[in-house]
């Protein structure tokens, strides 16, 4: 059995058990219905002609071929589509170049995979033929495939408007670090690069659409942001209330189904066609074209005292974001925000620029910019601890924040922060260090600490809501526009309100994500829903809770502080009464009192200052350590982890058994980031689309992840949780490159950590160390 | 092609006689989804995910790289069909009141996949250790877990 630490619960009913609730029965039966499952008569199906070339100016297109072929009952361009236009503001105003997204390509392509065309057919087989036959002139242009040469004066240009989409600083100016810098009795200087990754989610992006009464596009889509019903609606040129979108239960998601994937194309079929469509990426296409994680290339300064105190870090971060805009202003920023990690710096310098290129759209995946960035700082404290001969783990309890610190935004931290603890115990429990299994081999044992924010950025004044409805047979109805990726989302909420209002699980029914039927409680993305819909439901289960008290005290004959919610009734504490949900509600009724109530939550919210760089960032952070022994083979190169442990302050764990899941997943995904996983692109074009060549783990690869789940009770969530959705992928990557770096002593700045690289870094390692006395040194 | 190139093909899905009028170039993913078994999924097309694992006369394959033809006369048992072995009508199959308990789920994408190879694994090899487990489990990919629940999952299912 995996080996676990849980805390033991008091004082909750059901928050803090692991019960398995009604969307894992499905899945475990294999009845549930993802988005590609659903059928409609008469439906169409979908396919996307893409662009094969990076850069190039479209200069014919004929469709007419295509139009003719029997079975195609819709072939639309550019010239088809109402309003050709998607434009984010992913800064939400704060400064990112305004650069409109087609929909469909019109006259120039920026990255391969682009979408130039729609085919309907009344087959899948006729609408790939179709797509065969559509016959695109392409002249090329010139383009710029890595971020530098994009930086370079008189780059070719992705967007007329310019190659940088946003520049973030935070902290100090040049002259003043540059003073902290030399007063520092050692400055450890390091650059990393970061590469491109795909999510991955085994349901590939999918979804199903039609017109509903009314004439009401209805789509139902895997996605984590039903509210694209607006963005959706202003491509047709409709109404937002013309467009409705549903969530399916997702097979994944991790970020990449948090920007609309098959929406526009899907819409635009039906809204032509009429008919049902449904439109299914193939995960060829999904690995060309959708959205990968931003490569980063990150340049750090790290100035300390003797002690190890840190005294300034100087850093400089590019993302590639692509061709387009999507996110990348926010993941930046959030790579901005946390680029010093969970240490007191007294004085930072940090810039985070986003840059366009010819290659595929970069934007959320589940780390969102925190993660990269812990790459860099976790080893430029190893290479620290070891230029001054000090341990690892103590140079980082020099510098561990604590709650009442200032972060570099000049925020001040008001939750626990319990990241030392969380170092103590990831190293802990990996328990004794193995020995090399043969010649040749050395055992390394590496860590890093990390801090992920949970929630939007504050400026976005986020809410969310649910709403309750007691039956009259005393079930209950759950109804919140959440979407659920996978990691229960949606029967977080379930066990939320069960806690409050006494009801089983079983009697408790959970409606989410749909945009015609269901309050509107923001995407499941920023590690945010259990903070705000948990909030939401919470709010929602106490104020209806409130509101049955007086007519359940009346008819018991109690005061209503005595009465007690449990197993579906209403008693008295000593057990002398009860009531039923369901007598309670008829009385309710007779009496005139509702018995649903909508529950709003809305976040504190801040505002930021661009210029300053000061202000208000996220809402909170979740803190944690990951530690690994790891074996690497001198002669091949190649690195194993034996052993894998990962540590989480989570406030309190409202389902243990989900958040060990989502840590060791969350492990699991960043281990194949540092290991193995990359898009390979040759100057912008695909080197290869096959799922076989794109190195995810399989069980064999990797240990179990150890879990220690720490409960400091001090999240901003609902009973005091923090969110764990994305903060557990981020420690990988430094890990494994710290546990190599002590196992050989060489450093391997760039991802993926490969037997090649890593031979490389051996290499040079040793040439290094025949012209240097005293072996690796720190930078 | 048309339709007077199909041919018949005649198999049973879960004990259940079926009959289809098939493409020789049809997979027999897409011809058992197109039957109704949503179960068996799509994931990569390429036999490297496994979310399209069924079991073809007890052995688990990829429905993706067969052609429905090549299943003419076989049994094919997809997860819907594991539970008829319950012990009540109804029950889930222990091996997925296992996955429940273990919370050996998430997004449930690969379950299925998971479950098939599983079960074929320990009516073979009622003892397996876990380092078989995950050998046996190689060609099921799964994106949420991590893995260790769900050779948890399989372990509490091995016979005492």
């Amino acid at each position: 059995m995996t080996e676990t630490t849980v805390p033991t619960r008091e004082g909750y009913r059901i928050v803090g058990r692991s019960p398995a609730h009604h969307d894992f029965a499905d899945k475990v039966a294999g009845s549930l219905l993802y988005a590609a499952d659903w059928q409609l008569p008469g439906m169409l199906h979908g396919k996307v002609v893409r662009a094969q070339v990076p850069s190039a100016r479209i200069t014919a297109m004929d469709v007419s071929a295509a139009r003719a072929l029997p079975g195609v009952v819709a072939v639309l361009t550019a010239a088809d589509v109402p309003w050709n236009q998607i434009v984010e503001h992913a800064s939400g105003g704060l400064g990112e170049l305004a650069v409109a997204m087609p929909v469909l390509a019109a006259d120039r392509v920026r990255y391969q995979g682009e979408p130039v065309a729609l085919i309907a057919a009344v087959s899948p087989q006729a609408a790939e033929e179709a797509a065969e036959l559509i016959d695109v002139d392409y002249q090329d242009l010139p383009g710029v495939f890595e971020v530098e040469a994009a930086l370079e004066p008189g780059a070719p240009l992705v967007h007329d408007e310019g190659n940088l989409l946003v520049t973030w600083n935070i902290g100090g100016d040049a002259a003043e670090v540059d003073a902290a810098m030399a007063a520092a009795d050692l400055v450890v200087e390091g650059a990393y690069r970061t590469q491109r990754v795909e999510h991955a989610y085994l349901e590939p992006e999918a979804g199903v659409g039609w017109v509903e009464t009314g004439g009401i596009i209805t789509l139902r889509v895997a996605t984590q942001v039903i509210e694209h019903a607006g963005a959706i609606a202003a491509i047709l040129g409709l109404p937002a209330n013309q467009v409705r979108v549903i969530s399916s239960y997702m097979g994944g998601g991790f970020g990449g189904k948090e920007d609309m994937t098959v929406e526009p194309y899907l819409a635009l079929l039906v809204w032509h066609t009429r008919r049902p469509v449904r439109l299914v990426f193939e995960r060829q296409e999904s690995l060309l074209a959708t959205t990968k994680r931003h490569p980063f290339t990150m340049r750090y300064r790290t100035g300390v005292r003797r002690d190890g105190t840190i005294v300034a870090q100087d850093v400089d971060i590019v993302g590639d974001a692509g061709a387009y805009p999507y996110l990348s202003a926010r993941v930046l920023f959030a790579a901005c925000v946390c680029a010093s990690g969970p240490y007191r710096v007294p004085m930072v310098r940090h810039r985070a620029r986003a840059v366009f290129t010819n290659t595929p759209p970069t934007s959320a995946f589940r780390g969102f910019g925190a993660m990269q960035v812990t790459f860099a700082y976790e080893q430029q404290l190893d290479r620290v601890a070891a230029a001054l001969g000090l341990d690892p783990v103590a140079v980082r309890e020099r510098n561990f924040l604590a709650k009442g610190d200032a972060i570099p935004t000049g925020e001040r931290l008001d939750t626990a922060v319990a990241v030392g603890e969380c170092v103590r115990r990831a190293l802990d429990a990996l328990g004794e260090p193995p020995r090399p299994s043969g010649p040749g081999r050395r055992v390394g044992r590496g860590f890093a600490a990390n801090m992920q924010p949970y929630g939007r950025t504050m400026w976005f004044r986020d809410r969310a809501a649910c709403w309750l409805s007691l039956e009259a047979d005393g079930s209950l109805q759950l109804r919140s526009g959440v979407t659920d990726l996978g990691g229960g989302q949606a029967a977080s909420l379930a066990q939320i309100v069960s806690e409050i209002l006494g009801l089983p699980l079983g009697e408790i029914g959970v409606h989410i994500g749909d945009t015609a039927l269901t309050p509107p409680a923001g995407g499941t993305f920023a590690t945010r829903q259990l903070y705000m819909s948990g909030n939401a439901a919470l709010a929602a289960a106490r104020e209806l809770r409130a509101r049955l008290l007086p007519v359940a005290a009346a008819l018991l004959g109690t005061a209503e502080d005595d009465l007690v919610f449990e197993d579906g009734m209403v008693r008295s504490p000593d057990g002398s009464g009860g009531l039923r949900l369901a007598e309670l509600a008829a009385a309710c009724h007779q009496r005139g009192v509702p018995t649903s109530h909508l529950g709003t939550w809305y976040a504190p919210t801040g505002a930021f200052d661009p210029a300053s760089g000061q202000g208000s960032s996220f809402p909170d952070y979740t803190f944690g350590a990951h530690a690994a022994d790891v074996e690497v083979d001198l002669e091949t190169g190649q690195t194993r982890v034996l052993s894998y442990a990962a540590a989480h302050d989570v406030g309190r764990a409202i389902n243990p058994l989900r958040v060990e899941g989502q840590i060791q997943g969350g492990a699991y995904q960043g281990i194949g980031y540092a290991l193995g996983e990359e898009i390979v692109l040759a100057d912008g074009n695909a080197t290869s689309t096959l799922l076989a060549n794109y190195l995810m783990p399989n069980a064999v690869d990797l240990p179990d992840v150890r879990v220690v789940v720490l409960e400091s009770g001090e999240g901003k969530g609902p009973f005091g949780a923090r969110g764990i959705g994305e903060p557990s992928i981020a420690n990988a990557a430094a890990t494994i490159a710290n546990a190599v770096a002590a196992a050989t002593g060489a450093r391997v700045t760039q991802l993926p950590i490969t037997p090649e690289r890593l031979l490389g870094a051996l290499d040079a390692l040793a040439v290094e160390t025949d012209t240097v006395e005293g072996g690796p040194h720190a930078s | 092609m048309t339709d007077g190139d199909k041919q018949r093909v005649s198999f049973t899905v879960n004990g259940e006689a079926r009959e289809a009028w098939v493409f020789p170039h049809e997979s027999l993913l897409d011809v058992l989804r197109d039957a109704g078994c949503h179960e068996v999924r799509y994931g990569c097309g390429e036999g490297v995910c496994g979310t399209c694992t069924v079991l073809l006369d007890g052995e688990p394959v990829s429905a993706c790289l067969l052609f429905a033809v090549q299943a003419e006369g076989c049994s094919l048992l997809t997860v819907r069909g594991l539970a008829q072995g319950a012990a009540q009508p109804g029950e889930p199959h222990p091996l997925q009141a296992s996955f429940l308990r273990n919370g050996a789920a998430q997004c449930g994408f690969c379950t299925p996949g998971m479950l098939l190879t599983a079960w074929a694994l320990l009516r073979r090899e009622p003892h397996p250790t876990r380092e078989r487990i995950r050998r046996e489990l190689c060609g099921n990919l799964c994106r949420c877990t991590g893995y260790s629940k769900i050779l948890d999952a399989i372990e509490d299912c091995r016979q005492p």
